[in-house]
């Protein structure tokens, strides 16, 4: 189907959604995103992307490598900016309201991001700092969310001595530091062995689940989609398939969603949908 | 309800907030130079080479004459170290945008520019942090050129900071400008050749310009176009408690005009970094 490109909103009265219903100026969306298109050069990164996710949701961006995940991540992190369609965090247009939607924003990149040479703790404060939060304030908050992950005896180590999960749980603590209310997590548990990974998943979805928490997971990983997930799938930067896990696989007429995974992406040329044992476990 | 409660707003951001934020960066990077004394020593090695082999080399064939702000013969030793500690500067400010290139790579950028501050703010921010360091290492460098017999009046040691700021701030915000065109770190290299160097050589640091004009106009003429030629003299004139105005008045512009650009090309719709793919790339 012919799509075409809509230019992103000038940055005015419509910045922030206020919702022409009371109901709906209580319920914000914790991410709206709609009719996003973006190239680097020719190539095509995204092509009209849209989606939501509801507060305390538990959505799985699932995609190949290349599918246009990360792209997506530093177009809702204003890495650079929307140059069509529009993006909302809790209302607010990341490109007009950078600040309000920021705030609201945890994060956690694919690639590591801590400082090797500097403590667990000194990573934090750091990041409190980023955020306007007094060290002391910063300190405590640290220490809640590093007990947590059973970290909390470790604060004054350094990130170097980690094991890769722990720093992947150090960076999770982070994100959170700030108290966001939607986190971000492009592809957190790469390089992780199986335990490592299982405890992530755990975590995560614990948080979405006690402490309301929207929660947009990056993953190629088919078996982090969990039972009550949303499901995106992207491929070639367009979204095949949206909507309750199950669901997904019902309109598939797939029986689980490995194999509705498999065939969605499972191109003409048949390069796609090449999903290893590893990666559909 | 939570849902409510959800929507609320954070307290928008003050005054005393931003003051957290740069207090946090300047920390941040401050830490990460104190662990590396590798770094350290070859800042303070570099300079004090300079003072002790090559300025002592060369005091035999070179006289300088008396030219503001100095009252007296000096000697050759005295006239370098001015140049000596923009050299410092020059080099942290090349290094400053060095690790913003290597932070770039390995993704650590993502975290300081997904901060709620003002993108402007943030790169001023890490600017200024990096101006902290190149200060700690000037200051060193300054008491151990004192045993070496090159002693400003006391009063030249305070009104040099904020000479020093301006002048770092100027580097810093030019090393930045070239972080955000550089893609890969191996590039870095050509900035020595390319950057450093000539801006170091073509100056007034190791010689009196005025002599240049004697013997080579041309370089003269390159010498005066060189904006790291106005912060050599301004921190001369600072460290002997006098005003090179207009030293200031292009120091003070070229920060503005580097900072300026540096701040567009890491902006989000119109910089390097969007037509390139973001910092640390991927897609």
């Amino acid at each position: 189907m012919p799509t075409t490109t809509r230019p992103a909103a000038s940055c005015g009265e419509g910045a922030t959604r206020t919702g022409a219903t009371k109901a709906e100026k209580h319920i914000p969306l914790a991410l709206e995103i709609d009719s996003i298109f973006h190239s680097f050069g020719t190539r095509k990164a995204l092509d009209n992307v849209s989606f939501s996710l509801a507060p305390s949701q538990h959505l799985v961006l699932l995609g190949l490598n290349g599918a246009g995940k990360t792209t997506l991540f530093s177009l809702i992190t204003r890495l650079y900016d929307n140059v069509s369609g529009s993006i909302q965090v809790f209302g607010h247009d990341v490109r007009c309201r950078p600040q309000q939607a920021l705030r609201h924003l945890g994060v956690v990149f694919q690639q590591r991001t801590l400082d090797l040479d500097l403590s667990i703790m000194q990573n934090l404060v750091y990041h409190g700092a980023l955020h306007g939060i007094p060290p002391a304030r910063a300190r405590r908050r640290a220490e809640e969310e590093l007990e947590r992950f059973g970290l909390a005896a470790r604060t004054g180590e350094k990130v170097r001595k980690l094991s890769g999960g722990q720093m992947r749980r150090v960076e999770i603590a982070r994100a959170l530091l700030h108290r966001p209310r939607l986190l971000l997590l492009d592809e957190p548990t790469v390089g992780l062995d199986i335990d490592s990974r299982q405890s992530i998943v755990d975590h995560v979805q614990r948080l979405c689940r006690d402490q309301r928490l929207a929660v947009l997971w990056a993953t190629h990983l088919i078996d982090e989609v969990l039972p009550q997930s949303h499901v995106i799938v992207l491929h070639r930067g367009r979204v095949l398939a949206d909507g309750p896990r199950d669901q997904v696989v019902d309109e598939t007429g797939a029986s689980d969603i490995r194999e509705t995974f498999l065939r969605l992406t499972r191109d003409d040329d048949g390069d796609g949908g090449a999903v290893d044992g590893d990666r559909a476990a | 309800m939570s849902d409510a409660v959800a929507i609320q707003d954070p307290r928008p951001l003050g005054p005393v907030a931003y003051l957290l934020c740069l207090r946090g960066i300047v920390w941040r990077e401050t830490l990460r130079f104190l662990h590396q004394r590798a770094r350290f020593l070859a800042a303070l090695v570099r300079p004090l080479v300079w003072l002790f082999i090559f300025a002592a080399g060369f005091r035999a064939v070179l006289g300088v004459s008396i030219t503001p702000p100095y009252e007296t013969y000096v000697l050759y030793e005295v006239y370098i170290t001015p140049g000596l500690v923009a050299m410092v500067q020059l080099f942290n400010g090349m290094q400053t945008s060095l690790s913003m290139v290597y932070d770039r790579e390995m993704g650590s950028m993502r975290t300081l520019l997904i901060s709620p501050f003002p993108r402007g703010f943030l790169l001023s921010s890490k600017l200024l942090a990096g101006v902290v360091i190149s200060l700690l290492q000037v200051y060193v460098f300054l008491a151990i050129a004192w045993f070496w017999d090159v002693q400003p009046p006391l009063i030249g040691y305070i009104a040099v900071l904020p000479a020093l700021v301006l002048s770092g701030m100027m580097l810093g915000a030019l090393g930045m400008l070239l972080s955000s065109a550089i893609k890969q770190l191996e590039n870095f290299a050509g900035i020595m050749n390319f950057v450093i160097f000539p801006m170091f050589f073509a100056s007034s640091a190791l010689y009196p310009l005025w002599r240049m004009n004697e013997t080579i106009p041309l370089l003269y003429q390159i010498c005066v176009l060189n904006p790291f030629s106005y912060a050599v003299e301004l921190i001369r004139f600072a460290l002997y408690g006098q005003i090179s105005w207009l030293a200031l008045v292009v120091v003070a512009g070229c920060t503005a005009v580097f900072l300026g650009a540096a701040v567009l090309a890491y902006s989000p719709s119109r910089g390097l970094i969007a037509r390139r793919g973001g910092p640390g790339g991927g897609v």
